[in-house]
C-alpha cells in the first residue's frame, strides 16, 4: 500500500477541534468538533482502517454550542471534554464540560449507517468545568497517561486544576494558578507535560510561553517573545523531557530546551505559507504502536501529520482537517 | 744673395708652372711649354702691322738681353760655392785621422785597469770570509743574550701588563729553548720562562674570567691564550659564556623597556626606538661576538656548531622579546612606525646572515615579521569591524529621533553616509597595509610578502573577511533581534539591506579590484571569487529586506490584532465612523512607503482598474462562501474526487504571506500589507460578530481598500484579502445583515 489516494471525509460544518482518542488502543480514531453559529454542533468519531484505507464514522450531537477545543480522556475512551461557545442574550460565553458518549454509539452506527447521520445521538453531560468566577475557557487538558481523574482548564488568565469524582460527574477545583502582569492577559493554549510525573504544564499567552509546576502552581520558566506573533500551539516531545515545540502566526516552528530558554534550539521557517505549524504528541494505535505525531496547521485547517511509526519508520499517516473535510492519507 | 736669386728663379719657375697650367695649350704663349716659334711668327705676321712688328721685335731683343745677363750672374755665383765646399772637405779629412790615434790609446789604458782590479779582489777574499764569520758569531751572541735576558724581560712585561709583548717574546724563544733543552743552562732558562708564562696565562685567565673588560679586550685576551696553546674548546665555552653574560644584560635592558608598559602605557617608548635600541645594542654586539669568534677560532672545526647553538639560543630570546613588544602594538593609527621598525629589525638581521651563512636566525626573523604582519592584518580587520559596528550605533542613534519623517530623512542620508565612510575606512586600511609591500622596505621582496601576504593576508583575511562580516552581522540582525521585541529599528534593517545590495551591485567588485591593483595580487592559492561574495551580500540584503517586511508587518498586525481582540463585536453600536486604528494603519503604511521610497526604486505594479478605490464588497459575493452554506447536511463522502480537486485548488490558490520580496518599494509594501491583512483575517475568524460588528468590519475594510490599493503591485490581492475578511466576519456573524454600500461609502468619505 504505497501512496494510496487520500481518504477524504466531509463535515457538514466548519471545524477547528481535532484530537486522537488517547484511550483507544485498537483503532486509529479521531474526534472532530464542529463550529456552527446557527445549527446544532456535532462531534464526529472517525475510525481509520489503514489496511483497507477506508473510514468509518459516527456522529454525536453537541448541542451546547460551537466547539473550539476537544480533549479525549486518557483512561476512558467514552469520556471527552469540549470547550464551546454559548450564545445567549447576544452574549458569547466560552464554557467547558466533560461529556460521555452514549454507550451504544458504536453498535448503532453499524446497524444503520444512514440513520446515524440523520438522527444522531446526543452526548451525555457529565459535569461543567465552570465556576462562576472563571469563564471563557480556552482549552481543557487531560492528565497524560493518567487515570482520567484530573484535568486542567485554562480560562482567561487562570489555570484551574480539577479533580473529577463520582465517575466524572462531579468536578471540584483543587488548585489554581493565575497569570499576572500588565494588561488583559489571556491563555490561548497549553499542554500538560507527560514527563516529571506529570507535574509540569506549559501555557501560551500572546507571544509568550510559560512553564508551571503543578505541585506549587507557580511559574518555573517563561519564554518572552517566543514568536514574533501569537503562539498558536505548543507540545512536548514525548521522548525527550526537556524539549518543547511551538508554532506561531509568524509561520515559524521553534524547538526549545526549557532549561535554557534564551534561544530556541532550532527554528523552522521552510514553508512560508504555513500560517500555523505543527507540534508533537503521540497517540496509541493498533497493536499498541507508538506514534510520534506532529501537527501542522495550514491556514485555519489543522493538519495532523504523523511523522513515523516506531516499527515502520517510513510509514506515515497524514490527517488534515480542512474547514469542512477530514483528509487521511496513509503511506508506507 | 745667391740664395735669394735661386729662390727668385724657382719662384718664377713656379709661377710659370701655374701659368702653364692655365694656358698650357696655347702655342703662341712665349713663356709656355708648348711654344711653337713658327706658329707664333706666322700669327704675328698675319695679325700685326709692320709698326707693331717692329715694336715687338725691339721688345723681344730687350728681353733677350736682360735674360742673358741674368744667366751670367747665376753661373758665377754657383762656381764660387763649389770652390768653398771643396775646401771644407779637405779640412775634415785631416781631423779624422788624429782622432783615431787617440781612441787606440784609450782602449790600452782600460785593459790595464781591469787587470789591476782583479788583482786587488784576489787579495781581499780571505779577509771578507773572516768578517762574515765574526758577524755570525755576533748574532748568535745577541740571541743568547736575549735568551738569558728573557725571564727578566718577561717579568717586566708581566709587571707592566704588556701581555702581548711577553707572548710575542716567548714565542720567539720557545722553539730554541725546546731544541736546546738538553743543555742545563738552557733548561734553566726554559723552566724560568715556563713558570713566568704560566703565571701570565694565569693572569690572562683571571682577566678573562672577570669579564668586565670590553669585547675587544676579551678577544685580545683569547687570542693571546690561544697563542699560549690553551685548549680551544674550553676557551670557546668561556668566551661564549662571557659574551652571553654581556648580551644578556642587553636583553635585560630591552626587557626592562617592555615591563613598565603595564602601569603607564603613555610614557612607553615607541616601537621604533625599541627596535633601534635592540639593533644597536644587542644585534651589533652579537655581530661583534660572531665576528671575533670566527676570527679567533677559525681553525677549530667543531666550534662552528657551538656558535650556531649559542647564537640560536640568544636570538630566540631576543625574538621573544621583540615579539612581546610587537604584540603590544595594538593601536592601528599609524602603521608606518611599525613597518619601519620591522624593516630595521629585518635589515639588521641580514648582518647576522652574512656572518653566519647557515644560520636559521634570519629566517626566524622573517617569520616574526610575517607573524607581525598577519597579526596586524587581523587587528585591522577587527578595527574595521568595530568601526562598522560603531557606525551602525551612530546610525541607530540618529534613527532614534521620535518623529517618523525625521527618521526617514536621516535614514536615507545616513545610508549614503554609512556606505561612504565604510568605504573610506577600507581604503585607508588598505593604504596602511600597503606599507608592508612598499618598495623601500627590505622584507617586501620576500616571497611571502609578494604572494601569500597579498592574496591570503590582505585579500582574504582582511577584505573578504570584512565583507563577510558585514553580511553576517547584518544577518544576525534578522536572527537574534527579530523576535525579541524588535530591538533593531526597522529603518536600520532597511538601510542595511540597501547597503548590502549596493555591495552586491558595485562595492564588492570595486573594493576587490582596488585591492588586486594595489597589491598586484597573484593568486597562487584559490581565493574567494567576487561572485560568491556578491551572492552572499545579495542573500543578506534579501534576508534583511524580508525581515524588514516581517517586522513592519508585525507592528501593523499587532495594532489590528489588538483592535479586533479587545472589542465586544456582538454588542457594538451601529458604525458611524471608520475606527481610528484603520486610519493609523493607513498612516503608518504611508510613512513606510515614504521610508522605503527613499532607498528603493518604485517597482512594477499591475495596471489599475479605473474604479480601484470604489470596489464594492458584497458580503456573499464569494461563490465559495455560498457553496459552504449549500453543503450543509450533506452526507459524508469518503472518496469524493471532485472534492479532492477542490481542495487541491484551494491549496494552489494560496497567497504566499511570508514570501520573499523583491528589491523595490512596491514589493516591500505589498509584503507588509499582505502580512497585516492576513493577521486581520485570522483575528476575525476567531471572533463572533453581531450585526453592527459585521457592519463595522465592512466600513473598515472599505476604508482600507480606498487607501491601500495604491501601494501594492496587484490590487486584486488587497481585494481578495479584504473580501475574505468581510466574508469571514459574515460567516462568524450571529445576525448577518450587511450595510448598504452607499452608506459605507458615505461614512468612509467622511473620514
Amino acid at each position: 500500500m504505497e501512496d494510496d489516494a487520500p481518504v477524504i471525509y466531509g463535515l457538514e460544518f466548519q471545524a477547528r477541534a481535532l484530537t486522537a482518542q488517547a484511550a483507544e488502543t485498537d483503532a486509529i480514531r479521531f474526534l472532530v468538533g464542529t463550529q456552527s453559529l446557527k445549527f446544532d454542533n456535532q462531534i464526529h468519531i472517525i475510525d481509520f482502517d489503514d489496511e483497507n484505507n477506508i473510514i468509518n464514522k459516527n456522529v454525536l450531537l453537541h448541542q451546547a454550542g460551537e466547539i473550539w477545543h476537544i480533549g479525549a480522556s486518557p483512561a476512558d475512551k467514552a469520556v471527552l471534554t469540549t470547550c464551546y461557545n454559548k450564545t445567549s442574550d447576544s452574549r458569547v460565553v466560552s464554557c467547558a464540560a466533560v461529556w460521555r458518549m452514549p454507550s451504544d454509539w458504536e453498535t448503532g452506527s453499524h446497524e444503520s449507517p444512514d440513520d446515524s447521520a440523520h438522527n444522531p445521538q446526543t452526548l451525555e453531560l457529565l459535569c461543567h468545568l465552570d465556576d462562576s468566577a472563571h469563564i471563557n475557557t480556552a482549552c481543557v487538558l487531560w492528565e497524560p497517561m493518567g487515570d482520567g481523574k484530573r484535568v486542567i482548564s485554562l480560562a482567561d488568565n487562570h489555570a484551574l486544576l480539577w479533580d473529577l469524582q463520582e465517575s466524572s460527574t462531579q468536578a471540584t477545583v483543587s488548585n489554581t494558578a493565575t497569570l499576572e502582569g500588565k494588561g488583559q492577559l489571556k491563555f490561548t493554549s497549553g499542554k500538560w507535560s507527560p514527563h516529571h510525573n506529570c507535574s509540569q504544564l506549559a501555557t501560551a499567552n500572546d507571544t509568550a510561553i510559560r512553564g508551571w509546576d503543578l505541585r506549587t502552581m507557580s511559574q518555573i520558566y517563561c519564554i518572552e517573545n517566543a514568536h514574533g506573533q501569537l503562539v498558536r500551539d505548543l507540545d512536548f516531545n514525548p521522548n525527550r523531557q526537556y524539549y518543547l515545540a511551538s508554532c506561531g502566526d509568524d509561520c515559524k516552528v521553534k524547538f526549545w530546551d526549557v532549561r535554557n530558554v534564551q534561544e530556541p534550539v532550532k527554528t523552522l521557517e521552510e514553508h512560508s505559507h504555513w500560517w500555523k505549524t505543527y507540534f508533537h504528541f503521540h497517540i496509541n494505535l493498533p497493536g499498541n504502536q507508538h506514534f510520534s505525531k506532529s501537527c501542522f496547521f495550514k491556514e485555519t485547517f489543522p493538519l495532523f501529520y504523523i511523522v513515523k511509526f516506531q516499527s515502520f519508520p517510513t510509514a506515515k499517516l497524514t490527517c488534515v482537517l480542512d474547514i469542512k473535510h477530514l483528509i487521511l492519507n496513509f503511506n508506507t | 744673395m745667391t740664395f735669394s736669386s735661386f729662390q727668385l728663379y724657382y719662384g718664377i719657375n713656379k709661377e710659370g708652372k701655374a701659368a702653364e697650367q692655365a694656358e698650357s695649350l696655347d702655342p703662341c704663349d712665349i713663356n709656355g711649354a708648348h711654344f711653337n716659334p713658327d706658329l707664333f711668327l706666322n700669327k704675328l705676321r698675319r695679325e700685326c702691322s709692320l709698326a707693331e712688328l717692329m715694336d715687338q721685335e725691339t721688345c723681344m731683343v730687350k728681353q733677350i738681353r736682360s735674360l742673358d745677363s741674368d744667366m751670367q750672374t747665376l753661373v758665377y755665383e754657383n762656381y764660387n760655392k763649389f770652390i768653398s765646399a771643396t775646401d771644407t772637405i779637405r779640412k775634415m779629412k785631416n781631423d779624422f785621422k788624429k782622432m783615431e790615434d787617440e781612441m787606440d790609446c784609450l782602449s790600452a789604458n782600460m785593459s790595464a785597469i781591469t787587470e789591476f782590479s782583479a788583482r786587488i779582489s784576489g787579495t781581499l777574499q780571505d779577509q771578507h770570509e773572516q768578517i762574515t764569520k765574526l758577524s755570525g758569531v755576533h748574532t748568535l751572541l745577541r740571541k743568547l743574550q736575549f735568551l738569558f735576558e728573557l725571564p727578566a724581560r718577561l717579568n717586566k712585561c708581566l709587571e707592566l701588563q704588556a701581555y702581548a709583548q711577553a707572548v710575542r717574546s716567548h714565542r720567539r724563544a720557545r722553539c730554541v729553548l725546546q731544541q736546546y733543552s738538553h743543555l742545563p743552562s738552557f733548561k734553566g732558562i726554559q723552566d724560568d720562562c715556563h713558570a713566568i708564562m704560566d703565571k701570565l696565562a694565569q693572569e690572562l685567565r683571571q682577566k678573562f674570567r672577570d669579564g668586565g673588560s670590553s669585547a675587544k679586550d676579551l678577544s685580545e685576551c683569547v687570542e693571546l691564550l690561544l697563542q699560549l696553546d690553551e685548549p680551544a674548546e674550553e676557551l670557546c665555552d668561556k668566551f661564549l659564556s662571557h659574551a652571553q653574560s654581556r648580551l644578556e644584560t642587553d636583553l635585560q635592558g630591552l626587557e626592562a623597556e617592555i615591563r613598565p608598559t603595564i602601569p603607564s602605557p603613555t610614557s612607553n617608548t615607541d616601537i621604533l626606538e625599541f627596535i633601534d635600541r635592540g639593533c644597536n645594542e644587542f644585534v651589533s654586539s652579537l655581530c661583534l661576538v660572531i665576528a671575533s669568534y670566527q676570527e679567533l677560532f677559525i681553525n677549530h672545526a667543531q666550534t662552528g656548531e657551538l656558535l650556531q647553538a649559542f647564537v640560536g639560543d640568544l636570538a630566540a630570546r631576543y625574538f621573544s622579546l621583540v615579539e612581546r613588544r610587537i604584540q603590544e602594538e595594538k593601536g592601528v593609527g599609524d602603521n608606518s612606525l611599525l613597518v619601519r621598525a620591522l624593516d630595521r629589525f629585518h635589515r639588521r638581521l641580514q648582518a647576522v646572515a652574512k656572518l653566519l651563512p647557515g644560520s636559521p636566525v634570519p629566517n626566524q626573523g622573517t617569520e616574526i615579521v610575517i607573524r607581525a604582519a598577519t597579526e596586524r592584518v587581523k587587528q585591522y580587520l577587527s578595527a574595521l569591524q568595530s568601526f562598522y559596528m560603531d557606525s551602525l550605533t551612530d546610525v541607530r542613534q540618529a534613527l532614534a529621533t521620535p518623529r517618523l519623517s525625521v527618521v526617514s530623512a536621516s535614514g536615507a542620508g545616513g545610508g549614503a553616509l554609512l556606505g561612504a565612510s565604510i568605504l573610506n575606512q577600507i581604503k585607508s586600511v588598505l593604504a596602511s597595509v600597503h606599507l608592508f609591500t612598499a618598495k623601500d622596505i627590505a622584507f617586501s621582496n620576500k616571497p611571502y610578502f609578494k604572494g601569500e601576504f597579498c592574496s591570503q593576508g590582505v585579500r582574504e583575511s582582511l577584505v573578504v573577511s570584512f565583507i563577510k562580516f558585514v553580511c553576517q552581522s547584518s544577518r544576525q540582525f534578522c536572527e537574534s533581534a527579530g523576535d525579541k521585541g524588535g530591538s533593531t529599528p526597522p529603518a536600520l534593517l532597511l538601510l542595511l539591506s540597501r547597503l548590502c545590495l549596493d555591495y552586491e551591485t558595485s562595492t564588492i567588485s570595486y573594493i576587490l579590484t582596488l585591492t588586486d591593483e594595489q597589491f598586484l595580487v597573484q593568486h597562487h592559492s584559490p581565493v574567494t571569487p567576487v561572485t560568491t561574495l556578491c551572492t552572499e551580500a545579495r542573500e543578506a540584503a534579501q534576508k534583511l529586506l524580508n525581515h524588514y517586511v516581517k517586522v513592519q508587518g508585525l507592528i501593523i498586525s499587532q495594532m489590528l490584532r489588538k483592535s479586533v481582540e479587545t472589542r465586544d463585536w456582538v454588542n457594538t453600536i451601529e458604525p458611524r465612523n471608520v475606527r481610528a486604528v484603520m486610519k493609523r494603519v493607513v498612516e503608518d503604511t504611508t510613512s513606510i512607503d515614504v521610508q522605503v521610497g527613499l532607498l528603493y526604486e518604485e517597482g512594477v505594479r499591475k495596471a489599475h482598474s479605473s474604479d480601484s478605490s470604489k470596489r464594492t464588497f458584497s458580503v456573499y459575493s464569494s461563490s465559495r462562501q455560498q457553496a459552504r452554506y449549500a453543503a450543509s447536511y450533506t452526507p459524508s463522502a469518503p472518496m469524493d474526487t471532485n472534492l479532492l480537486s477542490n481542495i487541491h485548488k484551494l491549496f494552489s490558490e494560496r497567497i504566499d504571506i511570508f514570501s520573499s520580496v523583491e528589491f523595490n518599494k512596491v514589493s516591500v509594501i505589498t509584503g507588509i500589507i499582505k502580512i497585516s491583512l492576513k493577521t486581520f483575517l485570522e483575528c476575525v475568524r476567531l471572533r463572533t460578530f453581531g450585526r453592527y460588528g459585521l457592519q463595522q468590519i465592512q466600513v473598515d475594510c472599505h476604508y482600507l481598500q480606498m487607501y491601500l490599493w495604491r501601494f501594492v503591485s496587484d490590487e486584486n490581492l488587497v481585494h481578495f484579502l479584504l473580501d475574505e475578511i468581510v466574508g469571514s466576519s459574515a460567516h462568524r456573524c450571529l445576525d448577518p445583515a450587511p450595510m448598504e454600500q452607499s452608506v459605507i461609502e458615505v461614512i468612509c468619505e467622511r473620514g
